[in-house]
């Protein structure tokens, strides 16, 4: 029948719509990192305390930890700020990149504020923070005691986001051996 | 108490939507000539309304009455006034409410000028408008109300600096007539498939608005790429991001329509394409609004995002382009015709170019819409960007652009090879050999891509150029007529933007330097020197200034001052670049990052040729202007005959 | 110790860029290489910018880690690997070419394709229906 191809262009149009409605309906995600899965990639950098003494991943034990990238400049980083001294303090080992920070500024929140890294390195050129593909402050990763990245959360770390992404993951570990 | 009348107006305004799109179509088909009669009326009754609730809102930004919530978001008591009153449009709820004005000035428009066509066909014309009105008002008045009070804030937010410029006051506006312009092309399609027929003159009635919306579309896009150019200070002027991809998509349509319409104009087929074309356009656009608004893709131009408003555009779109080609895949097989015509023919030409276009459109569709639909089946992102629409949109329009100089000068029906090659043939060694020779007199370097650009371009130049010169010369030959001077000038138009675009993209330099005061930088042979840094204030900003002195050979060229300002209110940071340009190139400096210690890093840019993009664009525009306004569209059809009669039939090559 | 090659060409590569504040090359062929390069990749931070226009923050280190890379010999392909390996193909405005966008790449030699059977099959029709003999419109 002639008719038919009078139809492609309605049957066009109501794929597309079904797309649309499907994407709105969904929102926006945040892409998964490819990172996750991969080994921790080490650094080596200027401790923020003392830069004349490197740290980095060749100073961390095979464990579980976070490590945290953050500023001064960061405002989220601040709110963010006392459930990492909470998880610090109930025995989690957090480790901090310091990125693109003036050294007295962030030594000034830590200072005051109370200090939930067992040490800070500066990356001033986002030498490691380009390496964890990380797109801004704050962002934490959860690293295993294989060394592997386990999960990355991107803004504020809060309990809520711990206890669902984070604490499921160390657990399985754990259980899985 | 003011704004209140606004929201009051847009309410009656929605009603008289109401009476405009149910009685004139429903009486159009049950044979009553009083409910047809109703359609104009009630065109600028509502137009009448919506322009009131407009100068409502404008009244309200120029008053400083931040009682209205759109106001206070968008407006400052500081800010200049002409900016307040482009604000109107600074934000989704007020660049709505332009949206609504456009589109009823439009219908105003059609329902004065379409008082010599067939009752049934304009009060239907008119009626679809109607149904048009009403999904935006609604729209407006149930998710997006401008006239939305507060309390009352001391002060507003002040105007998104980007949009603190000259350009905020001309190219919205320009570009809603355009794109909103697509709406009547929509709506004589929709009245030719409720009637189940069409003809030559339906043709002829569609053509001059088509034209008009098509180079106001052409003129807003110009404006907008102009903007952003001078603007952002980093030397683009398309980077196919989403939003221009919106406006850009129903302009393809658009000009696919118009060579359309000349076939069904001329021969009387190709009228259900015509048809499809047209409905194509207007969906597009309105499938713009709806990817502009609804937050569903990334982009530096979006509005803030919404889902709600989203769902409610897609409503909108089922409703009036799914009724329509839900209407064409009922009808659109009345709308068949015979008609033959030859491989060489300007028939043959012109669906080379419906073809071509399309698949154009069709190729930055997908890459504009392709990371929703890997979001939507849950693969992994993927970004579409330049790299992708600058290879892929060459692809179609080279072939086009090659054909078109071909094209302009074929007859109807059938030509000979031969004849059509005669005199063209000899451009094509002359573009070839300026195309090679010009790049490496001029800029020392060539490749096959600008070869090939500039040789299409100054093909295009010279085709458009060729029988407006020889008629000229030749003081026996039958003069053109506007429409042909028209087409003319529109095709060079296009053929002085390849060479623009080509040029500016092949041999273009940017750099980025540190700089303190003192030092010097070059680009290209200009040398750049930084004088002095001082901080400026102004009306609502402040801002750290650089004095340059522009030098070529030595010689002072210009002083440049290009400014990085911080808006005091959203402190926000906006950097202004300082352009000194001439016909064959720009060189512009502006400011980056304060580096501290007094450097800054600065950004010099060289474009040749960039001029030759919005004269381009001009020059498209005013051909669309002298093609809309030919003697045909302006006579009634009794005159039409004599005047032809009169002249004598015009030689057979030539446009019509 | 193959892991240490790239560690030390980019250390050597950075020593040759000495002072890593420029924001560039002398040489203007290389700079344009590296503003070209610039042009395709998109700020992780930004809504839909390129890290060329961008004008800081994760776009800076990117921008300097293109650098080092590039004086350190490293190909273009080489450096948007990397960079894909560690934020996903998104970070590219070139897509891959992979069973999930071959229909992206395929497009337009598939549309071009379709376009010339379609042109074909009208022109065929109408080759066949008469001319008008007496046109003047």
């Amino acid at each position: 029948m002639k008719q038919w191809r009078y139809l492609v262009p309605i049957a066009v149009f109501a794929v597309l719509a079904a797309v649309f409605l499907v994407n709105l309906r969904m929102g926006r995600s945040v892409p998964e990192s490819p990172m996750i899965g991969q080994p921790a990639p080490e650094f080596s950098l200027p401790s923020l305390r003392d830069p004349s003494t490197m740290v980095g991943t060749h100073d961390i034990a095979d464990q579980f930890y976070l490590l945290n990238i953050w500023a001064f400049w960061c405002e989220v980083c601040h709110y963010e700020h006392p459930f990492l001294l909470e998880l610090a303090r109930s025995g989690v080992p957090i480790y901090g990149l310091n990125w693109k920070d003036e050294r007295d500024e962030a030594l000034s929140l830590i200072d005051t504020r109370g200090d939930p890294f067992v040490w800070s390195a500066i990356d001033e050129h986002g030498v490691a923070v380009i390496d964890y593909g990380v797109s801004g402050a704050p962002e934490t990763f959860l690293i295993g005691p294989d060394r592997t990245i386990l999960a990355k959360h991107t803004g504020e770390l809060t309990p809520e986001s711990w206890e669902a992404k984070f604490v499921p993951l160390i657990e399985a570990h754990r259980a899985g051996g | 108490m003011i704004p209140e009348l606004g929201q009051f107006a847009l309410v009656l305004a929605l009603c008289l939507a109401l009476v405009q799109a149910a009685l004139p179509l429903a009486g159009s088909f049950a044979g009553r000539p009083d409910w047809m009669a109703l359609a104009r009326p009630a065109a600028a009754g509502q137009f009448v309304f919506v322009a009131f609730a407009y100068g409502i809102l404008a009244y309200a930004f120029l008053t400083d009455d931040f009682t209205v919530l759109f106001v206070a978001s968008n407006s400052h008591s500081a800010l200049p006034t002409a900016y307040k009153f482009a604000a109107v449009w600074g934000g989704h709820e007020g660049s709505l409410l332009l949206w609504m004005l456009v589109l009823s000035t439009w219908t105003l428009a059609v329902a004065f000028g379409s008082r010599n066509q067939p009752a049934d066909f304009s009060s239907r014309v008119i009626g679809v408008l109607g149904i048009v009105s009403v999904g935006i008002l609604l729209f407006t008045l149930v998710t997006s109300n401008p006239f939305d009070r507060i309390p009352g804030a001391i002060e507003g937010r002040d105007l998104n600096p980007a949009l603190q410029d000259p350009s905020m006051v001309v190219h919205p506006p320009t570009l809603y007539l355009g794109y909103v312009g697509t709406a009547v092309p929509f709506a004589f399609a929709v009245a030719a498939l409720l009637a189940g027929r069409l003809d030559k003159d339906w043709a002829r009635w569609a053509r001059p608005w088509t034209i008009v919306a098509w180079l106001l579309l052409t003129a807003g896009i110009a404006f907008g790429a102009w903007w952003a150019y001078y603007e952002f200070g980093w030397g683009g002027w398309w980077v196919w991001d989403p939003v221009e991809n919106a406006s850009f998509l129903p302009w393809l349509m658009t000009t696919a329509l118009i060579h359309s319409l000349a076939v069904t104009e001329r021969r009387g087929i190709f009228k259900s394409w015509t048809v499809l074309l047209a409905i194509a356009a207007f969906t597009l656009s309105l499938l713009g609004t709806f990817l502009v608004r609804s937050g569903i893709l990334d982009s530096v131009h979006s509005f803030a995002s919404d889902p709600t408003r989203g769902l409610f555009i897609l409503g909108l779109l089922g409703v009036i382009s799914g009724g329509a080609l839900v209407l064409y895949a009922v009808r659109a097989s009345s709308l068949e015709a015979e008609g033959g015509f030859r491989l060489v023919s300007r028939e043959s030409f012109l669906l080379a170019n419906n073809i071509l276009l399309v698949i154009a459109t069709i190729l930055i569709l997908l890459g504009t819409l392709y990371p929703l639909f890997i979001e939507a089946f849950r693969a992994t992102d993927v970004s579409v960007g330049e790299p992708y629409f600058n290879l892929v949109f060459l692809i179609p329009m080279l072939p086009l652009a090659a054909l078109l100089g071909l094209g302009m000068h074929a007859a109807w029906q059938k030509m000979s090879m031969g004849a059509l090659l005669a005199r063209l043939r000899w451009l094509v060694p002359i573009a070839l050999i300026l195309a090679i020779v010009y790049p490496l007199v001029a800029y020392g370097a060539t490749s096959v891509m600008t070869v090939v650009g500039v040789g299409t371009g100054v093909w295009v130049v010279l085709t458009s150029l060729i029988e407006p010169v020889s008629r000229m010369l030749d003081s026996r030959s039958v003069r053109l007529t506007r429409a042909q001077w028209g087409m003319f000038a529109a095709h060079l138009g296009v053929g002085l933007f390849i060479v623009g675009a080509t040029v500016t993209s092949g041999f273009d330099a940017e750099r980025e330097v540190p700089m303190r005061i003192g030092e010097s930088a070059e680009i290209e042979g200009y040398e750049f020197e930084l004088l002095d840094l001082r901080t400026i204030e102004g009306p609502n900003f402040t801002a750290e200034e650089g004095e340059f002195e522009l030098r070529r050979d030595g010689e002072l060229v210009a002083t440049l001052r290009p400014q990085d300002r911080v808006y005091r209110v959203r402190t926000a940071q906006m950097t202004e670049a300082a352009i000194d340009g001439n016909l064959f190139r720009d060189v512009f400096v502006s400011l980056g990052a304060d580096l501290g210690a007094g450097s800054w890093s600065v950004k010099l840019h060289y474009k040749p040729m960039i001029r030759f993009v919005w004269i381009g664009c001009a020059v498209m525009a005013f051909g669309g202007l002298l093609a809309a306004t030919d003697r045909r569209y302006r006579e009634p059809a009794r005159e039409r005959a004599k005047s032809r009669s009169a002249v004598g039939k015009p030689a057979g090559q030539g446009a019509r | 110790m193959r892991w240490l090659t790239i560690p030390l060409a980019l250390a050597l590569g950075a020593a040759a860029l000495a002072q890593s504040d420029v924001e560039g090359f002398e040489d203007p062929a290389q700079n344009e290489r590296y503003r070209d390069f610039l042009h395709t990749l998109r700020c992780p931070q930004c809504t839909n910018q390129s890290v060329a226009e961008s004008p800081g923050g994760t776009a800076d280190d990117i921008k300097r880690l293109v650098r080092e890379r590039m004086a350190a010999g490293q190909t273009d392909a080489e450096i948007r690997a990397y960079l894909v390996s560690r934020y996903g193909d998104v970070i590219s405005y070139r897509p891959p070419f992979k069973p999930s966008t071959w229909l992206l790449w395929l497009a337009p030699a598939l549309l071009l394709a379709g376009g010339g059977f379609v042109f074909a099959r009208i022109l065929r029709t109408r080759m066949q229906q008469p001319l008008d003999e007496d046109l003047d419109s």
